[in-house]
């Protein structure tokens, strides 16, 4: 039963020996290191002797903060994934669907100045935050970056699985990332299905995958946008404002 | 970092609430609840894992180990611990950020200003400590889990009621 169980996941995410070992749920100290064009693109901007603001929405990380503010440059920090889990966001359409309260959400989370921010590391939050939000985080954030600033977002492909575990991102080069497990840090409510859509033992869980042209959709009011293919069955994108 | 010994800070136990403005010349262990602001020019706040802050904060030194929403100038250094939860604005020369700590605002870090003869007067006259003003020598953002080592207490703590 195990290998018949095995060939269809296999199957499901492809024979890649990566995706197998991304899919693989590790301990939140083991960090894994992997290459990041995206990051090598934005790095040309971290160079710049100018300070220049960056927001990272992705978990709190020190690695990140250490990184910018020895070049620095300021760093703004905002977990959004963890921010949506909040119980208080529960609400229903007017088909008496339950969402979550996406204006209840932006006033309380990236409520900054219009053109702030150089540079926006996005990471993978669009994968696994709940879909009544992405759009207008996406759109908020449109407004919250500079012309000519950028946004780095990673976008799992179907390979991935739908266990692919979710990482959150430490810089420790000019292209290089560490990844390292999330745990939720509060219990995770039931998602707007009634299924607990959002973890599986305290972790995040994929919503969904988009495809190029989701993606494409999705940065539409950005002036560019850039695909870079990895090995791990993760799609990096760099748009541009 | 440890409970800090009776005698080596000023203690506001974790029952005790607080409203209003927090100023002092000794380090400060905060356990409790504090509402305004608090200012401790050249000394240290602690805040406990049972403290919850809701005030912006002037300290040479802070260490988070509680609820903190408000913002930090340290003209030293800032420690975050795992189970802290932070939602403000930093300012300060150097910051230490464990592992598991939240934050939600910005860092930004001052570079040490060369202290000159001037400077060092006006503050043996006043008894504040220098604020960085962004010049000389570079320093960089330091994320170790040392303690720190935080200064003797010498009495003053005044507390004003609104």
């Amino acid at each position: 039963m195990a290998s018949v169980t095995h060939s269809f996941m296999k199957l499901f995410r492809g024979p890649f020996t990566d995706s197998a070992q991304a899919a693989r749920p590790v301990s939140m100290a083991q960090r894994l290191t992997r290459r990041s064009s995206g990051l090598g693109e934005v790095s040309r901007t971290l160079r710049s002797e100018e300070p220049i603001c960056v927001l990272d929405i992705g978990y709190t990380s020190a690695t990140n903060i250490r990184y910018l503010t020895e070049r620095g440059h300021k760093i703004y920090s905002e977990d959004l994934l963890e921010a949506s889990t909040d119980p208080a966001l529960i609400t229903k359409d007017e088909q008496g669907k339950t969402i979550l309260d996406s204006r209840r959400f932006l006033a309380d989370n990236l409520v900054y100045p219009a053109a702030q921010f150089d540079i926006v590391l996005c990471w993978n939050l669009a994968d696994y935050m709940d879909e009544s939000l992405v759009k207008p985080v996406v759109a908020r954030l449109w407004s919250t970056i500079k012309p000519g600033g950028m946004l780095l977002a990673f976008f799992h492909t179907r390979e991935a699985g739908p266990d692919a575990p979710c990482y959150r991102y430490h810089i420790v080069g000019n292209d290089v990332l560490e990844m390292q497990h999330v745990e939720a840090r509060r219990d995770l409510r039931k998602g707007p299905t009634g299924a607990v859509h959002t973890a599986i033992e305290k972790s995040f869980r994929l919503q969904r995958v988009f495809n190029n042209r989701h993606i494409e959709t999705l940065f539409r009011d950005f002036g560019s946008i850039k695909f870079f293919l990895t090995r791990d069955n993760i799609r990096e994108v760099l748009v541009v404002r | 970092m440890d409970m800090p010994k009776t005698g080596e800070f000023a203690h506001i136990g974790k029952s005790v609430v607080i409203k209003g403005e927090l100023s002092g010349s000794e380090d400060l262990y905060v356990d409790g609840t504090v509402e305004g602001t608090i200012q401790l020019h050249g000394n240290n706040l602690v805040i406990g894992p049972n403290g919850h802050v809701h005030a912006d904060v002037n300290a040479k030194g802070v260490v988070v180990q509680g609820k903190l929403e408000g913002n930090i100038r340290a003209t030293d250094r800032v420690e975050l611990r795992k189970s802290a939860v932070i939602v403000g604005d930093i300012v300060t020369q150097r910051i230490a950020i464990e592992d598991g700590a939240y934050f939600k605002g910005k860092v930004e870090i001052q570079k040490e200003a060369k202290p000159n003869r001037t400077e060092q007067q006006s503050d043996a006259k006043s008894g504040s400590a220098p604020v960085a003003s962004g010049a000389a020598a570079a320093t960089s953002s330091t994320l170790s889990s040392g303690t720190g080592s935080l200064g003797a207490a010498a009495p003053g703590t005044t507390v004003t009621k609104q």
